[in-house]
């Protein structure tokens, strides 16, 4: 309602000053000449120096806006090859702040200093080869610099080496959320195939496979901290996005192919949310959300969880109605928390042997009502 | 040819009556076919800007039953005020379809190619006029085709403007993939039809039909942007077409050409071997170049308006042509650049980092060309000169974090994100609608007869020029703090709690800069009517459209079509006693070419 009356307010603010040019007009009927709406030294002057606050309004607001909104900036990167890319990014920012701060002075100021006079004579100057040179390849030398520095990070991120030791973690995504298979010991993913999705095996692991008889499932992701996490991607419906900002990591999910991206986690969650930058940001959250919970108790209605911080990994491509929530939790244990994490786990197989082997012993009726439960177990999945 | 024939024309004058209907529906003059694209391109920007408030209300107050979603979306939208997930995604969706091929490609291109090409190359008309009248009324029927999308039960296309399969492809995915997705596409083939009459004939004009003494090297810029423009729009658009029609095929009759391994609503689908990538490489194909197709008409235009209201030559007349046609080559091998992380082989992510960052070269030679021409002139501030100002500090603005987005490494944690948003908003979006803007506010007593009103135009200007800064800049914050374009919502993610006010500060701009659009609606049809009458040459231009007679009339000019004897940016020369020497007027004797 309250938003409904600031449009009210809005709409009548603008009728008013439509009224108020209105006026303006009227007041110039006098030189009702042909030439009345070409600006006049008058008009240029005004408008010369709106250009000119103009310009401290884009000063102001940047400077406004690095404050205020400065710390929702992602920083401290949780993954080993984050730090390059934050470098990569603050060299970046510099550039164009300083590029930026520049052009705007110039373009606003000019536009100010030379404004229209009657007896002002503009100078006839059409080129200047010197000039033009030097604005070709001043930006040319510094982006050869960007650009070196990029694709050398970007070869080093991209690039996974297959020999290195690493965790194999298949990252599987459906509408609207996500699943890990785990590779298990032997560290090489069983082949699959949406074909193949059958009951609980709802990941289409080919379970005659030697190398899916250790593959295990779930549903929260684990990863050791210090260790090279590879992450094999795949979708079985539409395109999705496995975004993991703290990890400075993304890779859309493809149905029919299998997409990739590795990184080392440094921080473990406990570590994370101990770092000064995060217990500031999270009490400021808690009381954004103890605010909203007054008003929501008042309503009737239950009050929100106090928030803590866990990293995510969320979807970032547009996936379909519920795209705007399709997350999983990422734990980063420490070496020794993943190894018992990792225990007793049920492989798929197991849990494939578990849901057919629970049905002969019921007989054959038992068999078929175990089986439309699965698969009506995972059409719900589907639907949500 | 089609010259001669007007040549013979212009002797009995306009004696030959038209009817109201080819006059003002099927006209084949391009200053009327101009004004046809103009208004149409009003009214879909319109709806489009509309839209944008829309949603935008949604993302500051989240799932919160609004009065106005009852009134304007009704139920199938908006079930008890409160917007559906589903088609929030739909109005996001034909917000960006609208927005950049119906308001900025074709009512942008449409007006100022069909109104200044003819006009300013000294031409009768445009090279056909009959494939030119085609051309509007294919656009206008896709246009209501797209409209009516709206109102399909299942709701419009849902996938984003950009609709990747397999989620613009089934059904099963999403409702707007049915019936509403089959509309944009039909709208889409008939969109590219209507653009490539379009570019095919302004090419050939521009090519064939220039007066004597118009070399290409004393063609005004806008001329030169739309040339290129439409060279773009010929070389890519084609490749759009392919890629709807195939996506048709794989939507109708069971093709895999986008589509492989699917399981979805609890049944496996036939389609084996395509790629959805594939599709991404076709899409792009045209969809970077596209947004060269969208801004250089605005810069060429932005050209003209600076120089003119500079009083002063733009500086660099050369290598502003040079670096538009720099611009047009690397815009179609950097497509790549939406792609890093779409899972093809990173060696192309290198390649497209390096050509995509060689395109701020030339760019940045434009923005300080600019700025140059600024420098020691005698500017008059007109509304059109704001806006073109206004474009060059966006395009630079905007273009700045193109550097961010360009190289690979850094696309990787911000691709998708809102910080893509407000980018591209700046660049193309903000800058191209100044760009429109400073078009309509320049040439708007050439269509009309009639001058707008400046008192309105300075207040449009500047509400507009605030709040787009306002409602863009505060993106990129929320965008580098992670937050995913595309989220119905974002209270899912407690996360993302912090970012609330900034949406609600961003929504408050966008409501005032909407609002104010209004006054330019005012401006501009009650000018048509009522507004001051206008002198022959308002602006103390030196292009030849302002040597035409006020009154429009078939074939432009109502004796010989001028001579040309100099290029178009002969203004405050030395030796002459007005600031202003148009093209048609002969070289003094021992007069010098000043400029190279």
């Amino acid at each position: 309602m309250t938003s409904l009356l600031v449009i009210i307010v809005l709409v009548l603010l603008a009728v008013a000053l439509w009224q108020l040019t209105k006026i303006f007009d009227l007041t110039q009927v006098g030189s009702n000449t042909d030439n009345s709406q070409v600006a006049t030294d008058n008009d240029n002057n005004v408008q010369g120096y709106l250009m000119f606050g103009f310009l401290s309004f884009i000063y102001i607001f940047t400077i406004y806006g690095l404050f205020t909104w400065g710390n929702l900036v992602l920083h401290t990167p949780a993954s080993a090859h984050g730090a390059t890319v934050d470098n990569l990014m603050n060299i970046t920012w510099i550039l164009i702040f300083t590029v930026q701060a520049i052009t705007q002075v110039l373009l606003h100021y000019f536009a100010f200093k030379y404004r229209g006079k009657k007896d002002q004579k503009a100078l006839y100057f059409a080129d200047n080869n010197k000039l033009e040179a030097i604005w070709s390849v001043i930006p040319a030398i510094v982006l050869a610099g960007l650009i070196l520095y990029g694709l050398y990070a970007w070869t080093n991120i991209m690039f996974i080496d297959e020999d290195e030791d690493t965790v194999v973690i298949e990252l599987y995504a459906q509408q609207f959320k996500w699943t890990a298979r785990y590779a298990g010991a032997d560290k090489v993913l069983g082949k699959a195939n949406v074909r193949l999705i059958e009951g609980v095996n709802s990941l289409g692991v080919d379970l005659s496979d030697p190398n899916a008889q250790d593959d295990f499932v779930v549903t929260e992701l684990h990863i050791p901290k210090g260790k090279k996490i590879h992450f094999k991607m795949r979708s079985q419906d539409v395109l999705h996005s496995a975004y993991m900002p703290y990890f400075r990591a993304q890779m859309n999910c493809v149905p029919g192919m299998v997409t990739e991206f590795a990184f080392t986690p440094i921080y473990t969650t406990a570590e994370y949310q101990a770092l000064p930058y995060m217990v500031e940001k999270v009490a400021n959250i808690n009381a954004i959300r103890a605010k909203k919970s007054i008003e929501l108790v008042a309503n009737g209605e239950t009050a929100l969880d106090p928030y803590t911080f866990d990293y995510l990994l969320l979807c970032n491509k547009i996936c379909g109605a519920s795209h705007y929530n399709m997350q999983m939790k990422i734990i980063v244990d420490t070496p020794e928390e993943y190894a018992k994490w990792l225990k007793d786990k049920t492989t798929v197989i197991q849990e494939v042997k578990k849901a057919n082997t629970l049905a002969p012993v019921d007989g054959a009726v038992g068999v078929d009502s175990t089986k439309t439960m699965d698969t009506v177990a995972v059409a719900k999945v589907d639907m949500k | 040819m089609s010259a001669e024939v007007h040549d013979h024309g212009h002797e009995h004058e306009h004696h030959h009556k038209d009817t109201f209907i080819t006059k003002y529906i099927f006209s084949i003059d391009h200053k009327m076919i101009a004004k046809q694209y103009l208004i149409t391109g009003i009214i879909m920007g319109v709806i489009g800007v509309a839209i944008s408030l829309l949603f935008r209300l949604q993302l500051a107050w989240p799932e919160q039953s609004f009065k106005i979603f009852s009134i304007v979306l009704g139920d199938s939208y908006a079930p008890d005020g409160v917007m559906a997930n589903d088609r929030y995604l739909a109005l996001v969706t034909i917000h960006g379809t609208i927005m950049v091929f119906f308001v900025l490609t074709a009512a942008l291109s449409g007006t100022f190619s069909n109104l200044l090409i003819p006009l300013q190359i000294g031409a009768r008309d445009m090279a056909s006029g009959f494939m030119n009248m085609l051309s509007y009324w294919m656009f206008f029927l896709s246009s209501i085709i797209m409209v009516s999308s709206l109102f399909v039960e299942s709701g419009p296309a849902s996938a984003g403007w950009t609709i990747y399969p397999p989620l613009s492809a089934l059904p099963q995915a999403i409702p707007g993939s049915g019936m509403g997705m089959t509309l944009w596409l039909v709208s889409m083939a008939i969109f590219i039809a209507s653009s490539l009459m379009g570019s095919l004939n302004y090419i050939v004009t521009v090519i064939n039909l220039r007066t004597k003494g118009m070399s290409m090297t004393r063609l005004p810029l806008t001329i030169w942007a739309f040339f290129v423009t439409a060279i773009i729009g010929v070389i890519s658009f084609p490749v759009l077409l392919s890629a709807a029609l195939l996506l048709i095929f794989d939507r109708s009759f069971g093709t895999s050409f986008f589509l492989s391994d699917i399981y979805i609503a609890g049944e496996v689908l036939h389609y084996q071997g395509g790629s959805p990538v594939l599709f991404e490489h076709l899409f792009w194909f045209l969809g970077h170049p596209e947004v060269y197709i969208i801004l250089l008409p605005a810069l060429g235009i932005t050209s003209e308006v600076i120089a003119t209201n500079s009083r002063k030559p733009i500086f660099g007349y050369r290598a502003m042509i040079m670096s538009i046609i720099a611009i047009a080559f690397l815009s179609t091998i950097v497509w790549g650049h939406h792609m890093f992380i779409s899972g093809m082989n990173p060696f192309l992510g290198s390649v497209f980092t390096f050509t995509t960052l060689l395109i701020a070269i030339p760019s940045a030679v434009k923005a300080f060309n600019y700025i140059t021409t600024l420098w020691k002139g005698n500017l008059q501030l007109n509304p059109a000169m704001l806006f073109s100002i206004g474009l060059v500090s966006t395009f630079i603005t905007g273009g700045l974090t193109g550097i961010i987005l360009g190289d690979s490494t850094l696309d990787i944690n911000v691709h998708d994100t809102y910080f893509v948003v407000a980018h591209f908003h700046l660049v193309m979006g903000i800058s191209a609608l100044y760009g429109m803007f400073a078009g309509i506010y320049h040439w708007f007593p050439k269509m009309f007869g009639r001058m707008l009103n400046k008192n309105l135009g300075y207040v449009h200007f500047w509400v507009t020029a605030v709040c787009a800064y306002g409602v863009f800049f505060p993106m990129h914050f929320i965008g580098l703090a992670g937050l995913p374009r595309r989220y119905y919502t974002n209270t899912n993610f407690p996360l993302f709690d912090d970012l609330q006010n900034v949406n609600v500060l961003i929504t408050v701009f966008a409501l005032i800069g909407g609002a104010f659009q209004l006054v330019f609606l005012y401006n501009f049809f009650s000018s048509i009517f009522y507004g001051k009458k206008t002198v022959q040459n308002p602006w103390k231009s030196n292009t030849l459209e302002w040597t035409a007679p006020i009154e429009h009339i078939h074939g432009n000019w109502p004796g010989e079509i001028p001579e040309v004897h100099r290029w178009p940016y002969d203004y405050s020369k030395p030796g002459h006693d007005v600031d202003f020497v148009p093209q048609n007027v002969p070289m003094k004797e021992g007069e010098e070419v000043l400029h190279h």
